[in-house]
């Protein structure tokens, strides 16, 4: 159970990216974010695991308060989140195997990690996780000689090996192509179920998220203006959480009326 | 000036807009050039007599040194290979100091007061030619190969430790991210995040450093700090001129040999 209260994100002195948001992800639940560029999904997803520091509010998951750890007990707390990013953020001049096992570095000891002697229950269980990707027969090859669809595959992988509570994905398709991208979001919500595990996942694309989760929040402005099913979001839904651009917003677009001067002239 | 986009009747006109827009500073800087060169040259002391007098002696000793003459081969390879052993002990040295001081001195991975002393260490390690770091040496610690060693391990510190720097200031931070998302310490994120993106150019600044340190051994040997240099001021010092010329084409050889060599294996892995 992940448990986000009051949550307040402010980079220096601007107006805060995340306002007093509050969420609540039970179970094994998938949880699409939606909302528009600068909404504040990336920010959030990186509060929770303090990639990115919030700025008050209180982020609890299983029990452990997350906003408070420092040192090793953030390190502790970290490798029980895995996180998918859009870029794939694999070690390109490491093997997948390699990128695989680094989703062990929270657990095993130094020495272990310098000399790449990894214990054999985690060597088992990332083939297991790769055989069940379809990565397996990839494990010597160097991660960037693999396709967009099967490097995040690796990158699935890696945050699985983590044993995690929750699985954080940020926009874990929006470099690949549709097909692709739809087999990697079956993916997400096929291992969800098999692992009893929630899923919070950043999305532009809001038919998928339609398709593949059982929620779906809106966002818009640091804020959460849309919780419900997937049925639930209506046109009128989408039209209030896509409605304007910041700039417009805070009304700082030029006049209309002079650029039209200047283009006809 | 007028601006360079002006607007005549008709058609519009386009000059380039000069280097230094101020008319009157850029006037200031070329006349301002121009008048050191006049005043430089004018006043440095040409002695025309001097260079007259000189000139026997200079040919004196181009009629010595040909034809070249190896009389004391074996000499030159003790040279040679104790300038090998320089280089290499001093690369290794160099460069493995050059790692640590690398990373205090990436800004995007170092605490400011880190940084400061990272930059600062590689700042004084550049800040003096190898001849001179060598002198000081030659006092310190005598003569031969220990002082070339120390000598070329800073000169190595100041190229490798800057280079490799940048070169981690340009790393991707996405990779950074997802080992710390991962649960891996500060240690652990740089072995798997940073490590494997600088390591070609870790790999070919080595290379080229060697072969550096090769050609900077005969210079520093000169001052006194062992190897070929040495040999060679040894030859001049007994006016074997014939041998001094043979050495120096041997340098030459060997130089442009070690230069082809890196060249190929930077090609291969940059």
């Amino acid at each position: 159970m992940l448990r986000i209260k009051d949550l307040v994100k402010r980079y220096g002195k601007d107006e805060a990216v995340l306002k007093d948001l509050n969420l609540e992800v039970p179970g094994e639940s998938v949880v699409a974010i939606i909302g528009a560029s600068g909404a504040g999904k990336s920010t959030l997803l990186r509060c929770i695991n303090r990639l990115v520091e919030p700025t008050s509010g209180s982020i609890d998951l299983n029990g452990t308060e997350l906003t408070t750890l420092s040192g090793g007990e953030l390190r502790l707390a970290r490798r029980r989140i895995g996180m998918i990013f859009q870029g794939f953020n694999l070690i390109n001049r490491l093997t997948v195997m390699e990128n695989v096992l680094s989703g062990r570095l929270g657990y095993v000891p130094t020495w272990r990690a310098m000399t790449r002697n990894f214990p054999q229950s985690d060597i088992d269980r990332a083939f297991q996780l790769m055989e069940r990707v379809g990565i397996a027969h990839y494990a010597n090859k160097r991660a960037d000689e693999l396709s967009g669809g099967e490097r995040q595959r690796v990158g699935v992988v890696r945050a699985l090996m983590q044993e995690p509570e929750i699985l954080l994905a940020d926009e874990p398709t929006a470099s690949l192509d549709p097909k692709t991208s739809r087999q990697i979001m079956e993916l997400l919500r096929a291992l969800a179920s098999e692992l009893h595990l929630p899923v919070l996942i950043n999305i532009h694309n809001v038919t998928e998220a339609k398709e593949y989760t059982q929620r779906i929040v809106g966002m818009r402005f640091g804020r959460i203006i849309f919780d419900s099913v997937p049925t639930d979001l209506t046109q009128d839904a989408m039209d209030e959480i896509y409605a304007g651009v910041p700039a417009e917003e805070r009304g700082e677009t030029g006049d209309p009326e002079s650029l039209r001067e200047v283009v006809s002239q | 000036m007028t601006s360079s986009v002006e607007k005549t009747t008709g058609h519009r006109t386009w000059k380039k807009p000069p280097f230094i827009a101020n008319p009157a500073i850029r006037w200031a800087i070329i006349l301002g050039v121009l008048a050191y060169v006049v005043w430089a040259v004018t006043s440095l002391p040409f002695n025309w007599e001097r260079i007259q007098e000189g000139i026997p002696r200079a040919i004196r000793i181009f009629k010595g040194a040909f034809p070249p003459d190896m009389i004391r081969g074996e000499l030159v390879l003790q040279g040679f290979l104790e300038s090998i052993k320089i280089a290499i002990v001093a690369t290794l040295a160099g460069v493995m100091l050059s790692v640590p001081i690398a990373f205090a001195a990436a800004s995007n991975i170092a605490p400011k007061w880190l940084y400061n002393i990272g930059r600062a260490t590689i700042i004084i390690a550049r800040s003096f030619h190898p001849v001179i770091v060598a002198i000081l040496f030659v006092k310190a610690v005598g003569f031969g190969p220990l002082a070339g060693i120390l000598t070329l391990t800073i000169y190595s510190i100041g190229f490798v430790a800057k280079m490799l720097a940048e070169r981690i200031e340009e790393i991707d931070w996405g990779q950074v991210e997802a080992i710390r998302a991962a649960g891996g310490g500060t240690f652990i994120t740089m072995l798997y995040a940073v490590i494997p993106q600088i390591m070609p150019r870790q790999i070919g600044l080595s290379i080229y450093q060697l072969d550096s340190n090769l050609r900077a051994s005969a210079v520093v040997g000169i001052v006194g700090a062992g190897g070929i240099g040495s040999t060679l001021m040894n030859a001049f010092r007994r006016y074997d001129y014939d041998f001094a010329l043979a050495i120096t084409l041997c340098i030459i050889g060997v130089i442009l040999i070690s230069e082809a060599i890196s060249g190929r294996i930077r090609r291969n892995i940059w």
